[in-house]
């Protein structure tokens, strides 16, 4: 039999683990600068900050380009992760899919919802 | 050679009802579970912060609709609760925002010694505690 251990390991499974880590450190670094940038410009809005200055920031073009990726973002992240929370925790594989199901459904309303916030601006 | 098989130390996961009590977790491991705690409750709590960005954002009325949760109150919630939760988003994001940037850092970096995980998850738990204390001061008026 040919060497199945270290770097010659044949890799067997759906391979979602490794691209799931990978998803989350993308994603998790895009949220991560997003609220950079909103902060930055939080804070250099000149005087108080009323609901125009708000607005404002969301209201560019970029900006809602850039809010709309975080959002889809947001979605992917919060799934792998609320779904590892299941998968260790909840061990009634009925049970399991049931809450995977229903937070697939929480979290795409919740997408949707934003997103349609997001759009009217 | 039964004898060395019986001594072999077990490992086995920890249960919550027995051993969370004893346990001597390390800064890391209070980092890592507090990681999952503050990205559980954003999860739940979701439907607020989309609350918080659709009032906010969409219009003058609602902009005052708005302020007047955190000032007044919002249907039988008072102001202070809905200043408390959105206190507990504060650390929330705060916490899971650097424990997710360390994660980051370490996986760049491979800065993976026993040395680093304790002073970086230490670190961890102290900016973001006290950024919420900081916050949440502005945010309860107290400065």
């Amino acid at each position: 039999m040919s060497v199945n251990y270290g770097s010659k390991r044949t890799v067997v499974g759906a391979h979602y683990g490794l691209r799931d880590w990978l998803v989350q450190r993308f994603t998790g670094g895009l949220m991560a600068v997003f609220t950079l940038i909103l902060l930055a410009q939080v804070l250099f809005t000149q005087g108080p900050i009323g609901y125009e200055a708000w607005a404002g920031i969301f209201a560019a073009q970029w900006m809602k380009v850039l809010t709309f990726s975080v959002i889809v973002a947001l979605l992917y992240h919060v799934w792998v992760g609320v779904r590892d929370i299941w998968m260790d925790y909840v061990q009634a594989v009925g049970l399991r899919l049931t809450l995977q199901f229903l937070s697939i459904v929480w979290l795409v309303g919740c997408a949707g919802w934003a997103i349609q916030v997001l759009w009217r601006l | 050679m039964t004898e060395l098989a019986r001594k072999r130390p077990q490992f086995r996961n920890i249960n919550v009802f027995t051993d969370v009590r004893t346990y001597r977790l390390p800064a890391a491991g209070i980092v890592s579970i507090l990681h999952r705690v503050s990205g559980a409750l954003m999860f739940v709590l979701m439907p607020f912060i989309i609350w918080m960005f659709d009032t906010s954002v969409s219009s003058e009325i609602s902009f005052e609709k708005f302020k007047a949760a955190f000032n007044i109150g919002l249907g039988f919630a008072p102001g202070w609760f809905i200043k408390l939760v959105a206190l507990a988003l504060i650390w929330a994001y705060l916490h899971h925002f650097i424990a997710g940037v360390r994660h980051l850092w370490m996986d760049a970096t491979h800065a993976v010694t026993k040395e680093f995980g304790k002073s970086s998850a230490v670190v961890t738990l102290v900016l973001s505690v006290g950024l919420t204390v900081v916050l949440g001061a502005k945010l309860f008026g107290l400065y």
